[in-house]
């Protein structure tokens, strides 16, 4: 046996069928890493079909975690890879490290297997060019797995569905991981079922021993725990789980109750799971007819008085911008979180993009201004979703949330926030100072903000709507002088919300020639990148967007400040296009569009060559 | 003690002259005063079209939003305030061609909301289109040669949305009207009160067979429950089942007597009665007009509270702090 590798971080990607239960191995794999003491990323990445044919390249489910210290990215490259079956393996080869790990089940590569995957010889390894670079991990983890249950009087099906316990055990052991821990974890997650955690612990324990007994002649890891994380408790949380809790705290926080109006729709569907089992909590979270009336139910709690929430991807958002546009119109708080995936039209539903700016930025009729706001990792879509929700209800604005499929399904640790310390809301309620003669254009005068009264209020009683109102009256109105004085202070409420917000930060090396520029997900990989750059002696500054619109006021300064400014994004240059508008000088672009996060060896050696 | 008055708020009606709408209006203020909700307690809520102006002519909470989805902001707000009264204001478009969709899942779900269905049988705000309720054959604008699809009745998709409440009345037949609007302001759930209007710019004479009060005697029968299902100037024709069929008799003839009539009972679940009285067509069939189904079922917005308090009694978690402690946690 070989002596334990030490390193700082390692990445593991878990693959097999979508049916093979990768998804939990990945997540066990997770969770027990960071109870050991190391940050982790993960990076789910499965198919959109529920059960692809089995064994075909369609069907390949895989889960990434990197974990270690200094994490900002599930990694570029596997160290270690768990292949199910010749499907598997043949999507994820190109993640293969030089001499990394491959772990495959050998009772998968029969000849039927191997045909579906499509190889045209019966030598895989050759075939994907990794026999001389990889270390091949052969075990027969179906045979194995069925020795290991014999006794248990399952069915045949039920047993094979236990072999992705065997591989964690090769894995937990590869990784010095101990077993109580695991079948901790196993405990909660088969809590109702004690015959499935027996027979899943059963087989996690053998496949620990069997490697153990084997001393497998190969690498094992030790990997170095977080050292500069905050003390705490922490946590592993997706980002889509992150943005419900954000919600809650905020109605929490702003005293209104929360509401959500959604439709189902991958990659955002677990906002709404999330925050309809929240009833304990007062939420109030339904699933409605359609994305349309996802909105317009939003929009009435808004009319209401709550801090009302919608969640949807792309497709969902093109449907709700004429309600979106009612909420800007009647100057209503609304949050509406759009986890973005690859479009046009259905486009790829369970795949990463972030392509929904510009839609999210102008796609109304008319001149319609909203707050857009952009998460950066799995656990600040917390802190963001908390933010957009202060934001709508302290300015009587729309605000959208962008998070995307790599956020929402990828997680992360999460240090436990003390509800306490966050900000204070203080929603723009109309008091005694505004009842005489209170309309629906009551508003602060110096920040445009209106005030907001809802039905049940005394005093306050006003007609509302779509039609453009007179500025003084709200009654009715189509004049073209007063529309446009109209439309300049729904322009300029927006504009206003920039006083308040932090300053854009610059990473890496301040006094560089060049700045990279991101916005919300890629955030882990360009910091990566950019720290990997000036590592090797290029100096590289980088300033990441949060707030998009309106932009930190200081945005500006620090985008004229650079000799070069790079824009990196997941969609053909929208963040690019929109930053020429606003602070207008030279941008390059570096676009990715694949449905996939950027790799940090893609950034750094394209960076290299500006 | 709330008038007519305390419901008008100071806007100009701006409907056109003749227009059925104003009368529904009048009728709407007249009933709300009677039901005595605060008008501070009350929203309208309204999508587009001519009759989607009605929430500015009130004097209580009002919206009028977008063409169609008034039904799924009632909802919205309903369910998040169940304290509230909610009234909708809708038209046949609105309600049953851009809308159609939240309209059968208001009524489906029975969120306590009361819909005033305006049916002029035409687009008058777009100038003069056919609606989904404007008959086979009809000539507008966008139908030079006539329509040639078939319409709907409004209280097909309710009955077959599994409603709860569904009454008609006429725009000018103010006392019907009235107590249609309280019968579905007592009624838990989405009462839907379909009010026959008349446009007199691009549909005039829409309902003309029932306009005139000589005529509407005997052409038209005002349910009430628990009473014979009698009608006529001279009160002496009556319903019968024949069969599967409702026929209409006449009292004293081929030994007919009162006791031979049907009795309406609005409360019966079971909707096909409601079904045949509802599809009553002219001319051999009265149109049938009053409160045709008023049944008790759970609503909605109830229901959703009811879980929340359910739910509440029971769950251990009552702070965000309890929310954090159930996750799987550790020191760093």
């Amino acid at each position: 046996m070989k002596q334990a590798e030490n390193c700082k971080s390692v990445v593991i990607r878990f693959c097999g069928d979508s049916g093979d239960g990768m998804q939990l191995t990945g997540t066990l794999f997770s969770n027990l890493s960071a109870i050991l003491g190391n940050e982790i990323a993960t990076f789910p990445d499965y198919p959109a079909e529920i059960r692809a044919p089995q064994g075909t390249l369609g069907g390949v489910s895989g889960f990434q975690v990197h974990v270690g210290t200094g994490i900002h990215t599930p990694g570029d490259e596997a160290d270690v890879l768990v292949a199910m079956n010749p499907a598997a393996l043949k999507v994820n080869a190109k993640v293969l490290k030089p001499m990394s790990v491959l772990i495959f089940d050998t009772d998968s590569f029969g000849e039927k297997e191997m045909e579906k995957a499509g190889y045209t010889t019966d030598n895989p390894f050759t075939e994907l060019g990794i026999s001389e670079t990889v270390q091949l991990v052969p075990i027969a983890l179906t045979k194995l797995t069925r020795e290991s249950l014999k006794d248990f009087g399952m069915d045949a099906k039920s047993v094979d569905r236990c072999k992705n316990m065997f591989a964690l055990g090769v894995i937990c052991w590869l990784f010095n991981r101990p077993l109580d821990k695991a079948i901790h974890f196993l405990g909660n997650k088969f809590a109702k079922k004690p015959a499935l955690l027996e027979a899943n612990t059963k087989v996690l324990t053998d496949g620990f021993n069997y490697s153990h007994n084997l001393h497998l002649n190969i690498s094992t890891f030790h990997v170095s725990e977080a050292d500069d994380l905050p003390h705490g408790r922490y946590t592993i949380i997706a980002g889509n789980k992150a943005t419900a809790f954000g919600l809650v705290a905020a109605g929490i926080r702003s005293g209104r109750q929360l509401f959500l109006g959604s439709y189902p729709i991958t990659p955002a569907t677990d906002i709404l799971q999330e925050l309809a089992a929240r009833k304990d909590l007062g939420v109030k979270a339904i699933q409605v007819e359609d994305e349309i009336s996802g909105m317009c139910t939003a929009i009435g709690a808004a009319f209401g008085g709550d801090l009302a929430v919608s969640s949807t991807s792309g497709p969902g958002l093109a449907l709700k911008s004429e309600a979106l546009g009612l909420a800007v119109m009647a100057e209503l708080p609304v949050v509406l979180i759009d986890v973005m995936r690859g479009g046009p039209s259905t486009g790829l539903p369970t795949k990463t993009e972030q392509t929904d700016l510009l839609q999210a930025l102008y796609g109304r009729n008319g001149e319609s201004p909203v707050v857009v706001i952009a998460a950066s990792t799995s656990d600040d879509c917390f802190h963001y979703a908390y933010m957009a929700s202060k934001i709508a209800l302290e300015n009587m604005t729309p605000v959208i949330l962008l998070t995307d499929a790599y956020l929402g399904n990828g997680s992360a640790l999460w240090k436990l926030p003390n509800i306490n310390e966050l900000p204070e809301i203080h929603p723009h309620i109309a008091t005694e100072a505004q009842r005489e003669g209170f309309k629906a254009i009551t508003r602060d005068e110096e920040t445009k903000v209106r005030y907001w009264a809802f039905p049940g209020m005394e005093g306050f009683m006003h007609r509302n709507g779509g039609l453009e109102k007179d500025y003084k009256t709200a009654a009715i109105s189509t004049s073209g002088v007063n529309h446009a004085e109209m439309v300049k202070m729904r322009q300029q409420k927006v504009q206003q919300v920039a006083n308040s917000l932090p300053e854009l930060k610059v990473f890496g090396n301040q006094d560089a020639d060049t700045l990279v520029v991101g916005w919300g997900s890629t955030y882990g990989h360009l910091l990566s990148a950019v720290n990997q750059l000036n590592a090797e002696g290029h100096p590289t500054a980088f300033a990441h967007f949060n707030y998009i619109c309106p932009l930190p006021k200081n945005a500006k300064d620090v985008l004229m400040k650079y000799k070069k400014v790079v824009v990196c994004e997941l969609n053909n240059g929208q963040f690019a296009t929109y930053i020429r508008s606003q602070v207008p000088r030279e941008y390059l672009q570096y676009n990715k569009i694949e449905g996939q996060p950027f790799s940090v060896g893609e950034l750094v050696e394209h960076i290299k060559t500006l | 003690m709330f008038t007519n008055k305390d419901y008008k708020s100071d806007q100009a009606v701006r409907w056109c002259p003749g227009c059925g709408d104003h009368a529904i209006l009048n009728s709407l203020q007249k009933a709300m005063a009677e039901i005595g909700v605060a008008p501070h307690q009350i929203a309208v809520i309204s999508g587009i079209g001519c009759s989607s102006r009605l929430p500015y002519y009130m004097n209580t909470y009002g919206f009028h939003t977008i063409h169609g989805r008034g039904a799924a902001i009632a909802t919205g707000l309903k369910t998040a305030h169940p304290e509230i009264t909610v009234w909708q204001a809708t038209g046949d478009g609105d309600c049953l061609a851009i809308g159609g969709n939240h309209f059968i899942h208001s009524v489906r779900r029975n969120i306590d909301i009361n819909v005033l269905l305006f049916n002029n049988r035409i687009y008058g705000l777009t100038k003069g289109q056919y609606s989904p309720t404007s008959p086979k054959g009809f000539v507008s604008k966008s139908s030079p040669f006539g329509t040639v699809e078939r319409p709907f009745n409004p209280a097909e998709l309710l009955l077959g949305a599994r409603g709860t409440f569904f009454a008609r009345t006429l725009d000018v037949d103010l006392p019907t009207s009235q107590m249609c609007m309280k019968a579905a302001a007592l009624h838990k759930g989405t009462s839907v009160v379909e009010c026959l209007v008349n446009c007199m710019i691009y549909n005039n004479g829409a309902h003309s067979w029932i306009a005139s009060k000589e005529d509407r005697a005997d052409r038209t029968i005002v349910l009430e429950h628990g009473k014979p299902m009698i009608f006529g100037k001279d009160r002496n024709k009556g319903l019968v089942l024949d069969g599967w069929d409702l026929k209409v008799v006449t009292i004293g003839e081929n030994g007919i007597t009162e006791k031979d009539i049907l009795v309406h009972d609005a409360k019966c679940q079971d909707p096909v009665l409601h079904y045949k009285l509802a599809m009553m067509q002219a001319p051999d069939m009265p149109i049938a007009m009053g409160v045709i189904r008023d049944v008790e079922c759970e609503c909605y917005d109830e229901a959703v509270a009811n879980q929340m308090a359910e739910v509440q009694a029971k769950s251990k978690v009552k702070t965000f702090d309890d929310l954090l402690g159930t996750l799987e946690q550790w020191d760093m």
